[in-house]
C-alpha cells in the first residue's frame, strides 16, 4: 500500500476504492463475529464461495465477511446487498437456493426470512425487522457492512475522514472542545465526561502523555466491546488517534483480554494497515503529528478492567488496584498523564468530529448524549446487541426491540449495569435509560449489560448470585471487599436456604455501607448494589424468606416442595416413571404421592404432569399436606 | 518545602506539602487507628481502618488517610458516627479470623466491635501485608509473599529464600498484628527446612 501524505491523498485513495466497486454489484455480507463463528458461519461462507464459483458468479458477486450484526441469537446471518435481504439461522445447505433464487432471480427464500411474531408476515429487510427498526445504530451500524480486515472497506464508508479533518482544519484544542461540547460520557462504567478527562491530561504539565483503550470487558454476558473491536477496529483506532492529537500523546495502548483472540487479531491487523497507509506512525497525513499504538493482551480478571489495576497490569505488574487520590488522567500509566477510555467511548469520537457536537447532542437526552450499545440477555425473545439513543424507555428496549418475554411469563425485573449494577422492577420500566436516571434508581449504566428476568426469578437469589461472582472476582487487597463480600455471601446463602435470622438485613446493610464507603476500588464500592437494589424494590421477598421460610418466586430449592393434589391426580403414572429420584409412589388407579425425603426438587413431575390434570404443585412457606392413608388412595370416578 | 494548613477535628494543623492526612494527624497528636501502615513502608491502603471524612469545597467524602495527601484548607473529621461504624464493622470482620489478637482486641474495645458478629473462620492472617512489604521493601529479600487472589489469598514463604534468609532475620515477626506470621513460619520451617539443614 502507498503511504498517504495528506488529506487530499486520503480522499483520492477513497475515490479509487469506490471506483473499484460498482455500487449495484450484488454483495453478500455474512456475519463472522464470534457468536456466528460459534454457530457455523465458516461452513456457510465456504458454501457461498463454492456455489458462486459453480454458478460462474465469482467475479460478479462479492462475498464479504463482516463483524457482528447484533442479532446473535439468529445467527449465522446473511444479508444480500443492495436490497438488504436478510436470512437468518442458515446452514451451508441453504446456500445454493439463496444464490439461485435471490442473487440470480431477485426472489426471496421465504422460509429463511424473519417472521414477524405479531402478524406472521415474513420480513425481508433489516429496516423492517422490529429488532433493528427501533435501533439507532450510529456506532455499531457499520459493523455489519464492512470487513474488519480491510482498511479499504473502512475508508470507503468515510473512515479516517474525521482524522483528516482534525489534522488539517482543527487545532488540538478545537478537537478537545468539540468532544467537551458533545458531552460524550464514558461508555465503560461511570459515565465520566470524556472531554473533561482529556482536558486534565492535556493541561497536565508532564510532556509525556498516554492514551489507552480499555477493551478488558470483564462483565459476564456483555460483549459489545468485543464485537465493536472485532467488527470495526479502525473506528476505535481513529478515535484513539483523535484523542492522542487532542491531548498531545504520542503513544497509545489497546488493552484487550486474552480470551478475545479475534479482537486481538483484527485490531493488530488494523494497526499494521493504518501504519502502512500513514494514518499511524510518524507525520500522520503530513500533519507533523506522530502517534504509535501497541496492543497489550491481558489475562481476563474482572478487576483488571478497573482503571488503576489495568494500568498496573500494563506496566507489567500484578493487576491490583492501587489507592489513588490523584486522578489517572494526571498521574496514570508510569505516573504520566493518561487518558483511559472504553472501546465504545473511543468509537464515538470520529462521529463527533465528523458531524459536530451539535449533531451528537441532538441524539439522546439532556445529560446523556448519543447512543448506547446494550447487550440484552436473559428471559427475552430476541437476545443480542442493540444500540439505542439514550433516554429510550426500558420498556421499549425490552418489548419493541427485545420482543418481550417468552413463554407467556410476566416480566419481573431488568438488571442493568453488569454484576455490580442493580435490578429495576416492572413498575419502573418507563424509566428512560440514561446515566443519571439509572443511578438515581439505584442501578447504573455500567458497560451496558442488561439481563431480563421473569416471574420465576427469586430476587434474593439474584443478589446472592452476583455477590458470589464479585466475591470470586475481588482481588482481595482491601478488607471491606474481601471480607465484607465473603460475609455478605454467607448471609445471603443462608437466607436462600431458609436459615435467615433476625438481624440479617442489618448485617447486610452494615456491610454494604462499609464496602461502599471504604473499599479501595470501584469493584468493592459498587459490589453491594445487587443487594441494595433488590432490597429497595423487593424487600418483601427478603422478609418472606427470613420470616416465613417462603420463596415467593418458588425458586429457592431449599424452600420449595412439590406436591401432588390428590383430587386432581388421575394416576396416569407419568411423573412416577420420569422422576429421577424414584420419589413417587402410586400405581394404576392409585393416587400418586411424593416422598418428600427422597425428592430432589428437580421439578420433572411438574413438567410431565399433563396440563389437563395439572396435579403437581410447587409450594413454599406452607407445610406439605400429609400423605393420604392407603385406603383413600384409589382414584374415584369424577363427574 | 512549603507548608499547608488544614483543619483536623476542629484543630488547625500545619503539615509539609506532600504529607498524608495520617502523617499530619499523627504530627498533631490526633490518633487514627491503622493496621496496615508502617512509617518505613510505602502506603498500602488495604485495612481501611484509617478511613476519615474530608471536606473540600463543600463536598464530603470518605478517604483513607494513609494515602490521602494534605491540601490547603482541607477539613478532616476523624471520628464521625459513620466512621465509627466503618471501623467497627471492619474490626468485626477481622475478629472472625483472629479474635484473640491483642491489637484487634484493644481496638474492638474502643469501637464497640462484637467479636462474635460473624462466623469464625480461623485463618489468622489479616492480609495487612506488613510482612510481605517489609521483606520486599526494607530487607529486599522477597522471602514471603501473597499467593492466590480474593478470598483465597494467603501469605506464603518462598521456601528456598526463606530457608536461606529468615532464621537469621525474623524482623517482620513483631510487625504482624496477629502473630500468625510466626506460626506460619514455624510450620513451614518444620516441613520444609529442618533446622540442621539451615545451619549447615
Ligand atoms: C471492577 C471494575 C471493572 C471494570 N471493568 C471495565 C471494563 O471491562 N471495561 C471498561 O471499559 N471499563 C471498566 N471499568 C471502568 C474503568 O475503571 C474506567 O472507568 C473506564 O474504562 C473509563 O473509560 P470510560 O470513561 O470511557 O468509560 C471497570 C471498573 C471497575 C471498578
Ligand atoms: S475493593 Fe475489592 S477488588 Fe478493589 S482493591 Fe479492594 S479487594 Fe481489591
Ligand atoms: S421434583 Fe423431581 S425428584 Fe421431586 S418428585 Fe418431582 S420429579 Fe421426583
Ligand atoms: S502474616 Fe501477619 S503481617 Fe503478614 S500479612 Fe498476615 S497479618 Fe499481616
Ligand atoms: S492504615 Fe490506611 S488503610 Fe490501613
Amino acid at each position: 500500500m502507498e503511504r498517504l501524505h495528506s488529506p487530499a491523498e486520503l480522499e483520492a485513495f477513497r475515490k479509487a476504492v469506490l471506483a473499484d466497486r460498482a455500487p449495484d454489484q450484488p454483495c453478500i455480507t455474512l456475519c463472522a463475529g464470534s457468536a456466528c463463528h460459534a454457530c457455523g458461519c465458516n461452513d456457510v461462507a465456504e458454501a457461498v464461495r463454492v456455489e458462486l464459483a459453480k454458478q460462474g458468479l465469482a467475479d460478479r458477486v462479492h462475498l464479504r465477511l463482516t463483524g457482528c450484526h447484533g442479532f446473535c441469537e439468529r445467527g449465522p446471518i446473511l444479508v444480500i446487498q443492495p436490497e438488504s435481504v436478510c436470512y437468518f439461522q442458515l446452514t451451508a445447505a441453504d446456500v445454493p437456493e439463496i444464490i439461485e433464487k435471490t442473487v440470480k432471480a431477485g426472489e426471496r427464500v421465504e422460509r429463511l426470512l424473519y417472521v414477524d411474531p405479531d402478524s406472521g408476515d415474513p420480513l425481508a429487510r433489516e429496516d423492517e425487522i422490529p429488532f433493528y427498526k427501533h435501533q439507532q445504530r450510529i456506532v455499531f451500524g457499520s459493523n455489519g457492512s464492512i470487513d474488519p480486515k480491510s482498511i479499504e472497506d473502512y475508508v470507503a464508508i468515510g473512515g479516517y475522514s474525521a482524522l483528516a479533518k482534525a489534522l488539517s482544519e482543527m487545532t488540538p484544542e478545537q478537537v478537545l472542545d468539540e468532544v467537551k461540547r458533545a458531552n460524550l460520557r464514558g461508555r465503560g462504567g461511570g459515565g465520566f465526561p470524556a472531554g473533561i478527562k482529556w482536558e486534565g491530561t492535556r493541561n497536565a504539565p508532564d510532556p509525556v502523555k498516554y492514551v489507552v483503550v480499555n477493551a478488558d470487558e470483564g462483565d459476564p454476558g456483555a460483549y459489545m466491546d468485543r464485537s465493536l473491536l472485532e467488527g470495526n477496529p479502525h473506528a476505535v483506532l481513529e478515535g484513539l488517534i483523535l484523542g492522542a492529537y487532542a491531548v498531545g500523546a504520542h503513544e497509545g495502548y489497546v488493552y484487550v483480554r486474552q480470551e478475545y483472540p479475534l479482537a486481538v487479531e483484527n485490531v493488530t491487523l488494523a494497526i499494521q494497515k493504518a501504519e502502512e497507509l500513514g494514518l499511524l506512525g510518524d507525520d500522520i497525513l503530513g500533519s507533523g503529528f506522530s502517534f504509535r499504538v501497541k496492543v497489550h493482551r491481558g489475562a481476563g480478571a474482572f478487576v483488571c478492567g478497573e482503571s488503576t489495576a489495568l494500568m498496573t497490569a500494563l506496566e507489567g505488574r500484578v493487576g491490583e488496584p492501587r489507592p489513588k487520590y490523584i486522578r489517572s488522567n494526571v498521574r496514570g500509566l508510569w505516573n504520566r498523564p493518561t487518558v483511559l477510555n472504553n472501546v465504545e467511548t473511543w468509537a464515538n469520537v470520529p462521529l463527533i468530529i465528523q458531524n459536530g457536537a451539535d449533531w451528537f447532542t441532538r441524539i439522546g437526552t439532556e445529560t446523556s448524549s448519543g447512543t448506547k450499545i446494550f447487550s440484552i440477555v436473559g428471559k427475552i425473545t430476541n437476545t443480542g446487541l442493540v444500540e439505542v439513543p439514550m433516554g429510550m424507555p426500558l420498556r421499549d428496549i425490552v418489548y419493541k426491540i427485545g420482543g418481550g418475554i417468552p413463554g407467556g411469563k410476566r416480566l419481573k425485573a431488568v438488571q442493568t449495569g453488569g454484576p455490580s449494577g442493580g435490578c429495576l422492577p416492572e413498575h419502573m420500566l418507563d424509566l428512560p435509560v440514561g446515566f443519571d436516571e439509572l443511578t438515581q434508581a439505584g442501578s447504573m449504566m455500567g458497560s451496558g449489560g442488561m439481563i431480563v428476568m421473569d416471574e420465576d426469578t427469586c430476587m434474593v437469589d439474584v443478589a446472592r448470585y452476583f455477590i458470589e461472582f464479585l466475591t470470586d472476582e475481588s482481588c482481595g487487597k482491601c478488607v471491606p471487599c474481601r471480607e465484607g463480600l465473603r460475609q455478605m455471601l454467607a448471609v445471603l446463602t443462608r437466607i436462600c436456604r431458609g436459615e435467615g435470622r433476625d438481624g440479617d438485613l442489618e448485617i447486610l446493610e452494615d456491610l454494604s455501607v462499609v464496602a461502599k464507603e471504604a473499599a479501595l476500588c470501584g469493584l468493592g464500592k459498587s459490589a453491594p448494589n445487587p443487594f441494595l437494589s433488590t432490597l429497595r424494590y423487593f424487600r418483601d421477598e427478603y422478609e418472606a424468606h427470613i420470616r416465613e421460610n417462603r420463596c415467593p418466586a418458588l425458586s429457592c430449592k431449599d424452600l420449595i416442595a412439590f406436591h401432588i393434589d390428590p383430587d386432581r391426580c388421575r394416576a396416569c403414572g407419568r411423573c412416577r416413571r420420569k422422576c429421577p429420584a424414584e420419589a413417587i409412589s402410586g400405581a394404576k388407579n392409585v393416587i400418586h404421592q411424593i416422598d418428600q425425603d427422597l425428592c430432589t426438587k428437580c421439578g420433572t413431575c411438574l413438567e410431565v404432569c399433563p396440563d389437563r390434570f395439572g396435579a403437581v404443585r410447587k409450594i413454599s412457606g406452607e407445610p406439605v399436606p400429609p400423605p393420604l392413608p392407603e385406603d383413600q388412595r384409589t382414584v374415584r370416578a369424577r363427574g | 518545602m512549603s507548608e499547608v494548613r488544614l483543619q483536623i477535628d476542629g484543630q488547625e494543623v500545619a503539615a509539609p506539602e506532600g504529607a498524608t492526612v495520617l502523617e499530619a494527624a499523627q504530627g498533631a497528636g490526633i490518633p487514627i487507628p491503622t493496621l496496615c501502615h508502617h512509617e518505613k513502608l510505602e502506603p498500602f491502603g488495604s485495612c481501611r481502618l484509617c478511613t476519615v471524612e474530608v471536606e473540600r469545597g463543600g463536598r464530603k467524602q470518605h478517604v483513607v488517610s494513609c494515602v490521602y495527601p494534605v491540601a490547603e484548607g482541607l477539613t478532616v473529621r476523624t471520628r464521625t458516627p459513620e466512621i465509627e461504624r466503618i471501623r467497627r464493622v471492619i474490626l468485626e470482620l477481622y475478629l472472625a479470623h483472629a479474635p484473640e489478637a491483642p491489637r484487634l482486641k484493644a481496638l474492638a474495645e474502643e469501637y464497640g466491635a462484637d467479636k462474635d458478629r460473624f462466623d469464625k473462620e480461623s485463618s489468622f492472617c489479616i492480609h495487612c501485608g506488613l510482612c510481605v512489604r517489609y521483606c520486599a521493601e526494607v530487607k529486599k529479600k522477597h522471602a514471603v509473599g501473597f499467593i492466590n487472589r480474593g478470598t483465597k489469598k494467603e501469605i506464603a514463604f518462598v521456601p528456598d529464600i526463606a530457608a536461606r534468609e529468615c532464621w537469621k532475620c525474623k524482623e517482620c515477626f513483631p510487625l504482624c498484628p496477629t502473630s500468625w506470621l510466626q506460626a506460619a513460619y514455624v510450620l513451614v520451617e518444620g516441613i520444609l527446612f529442618p533446622r540442621e539443614e539451615q545451619q549447615a
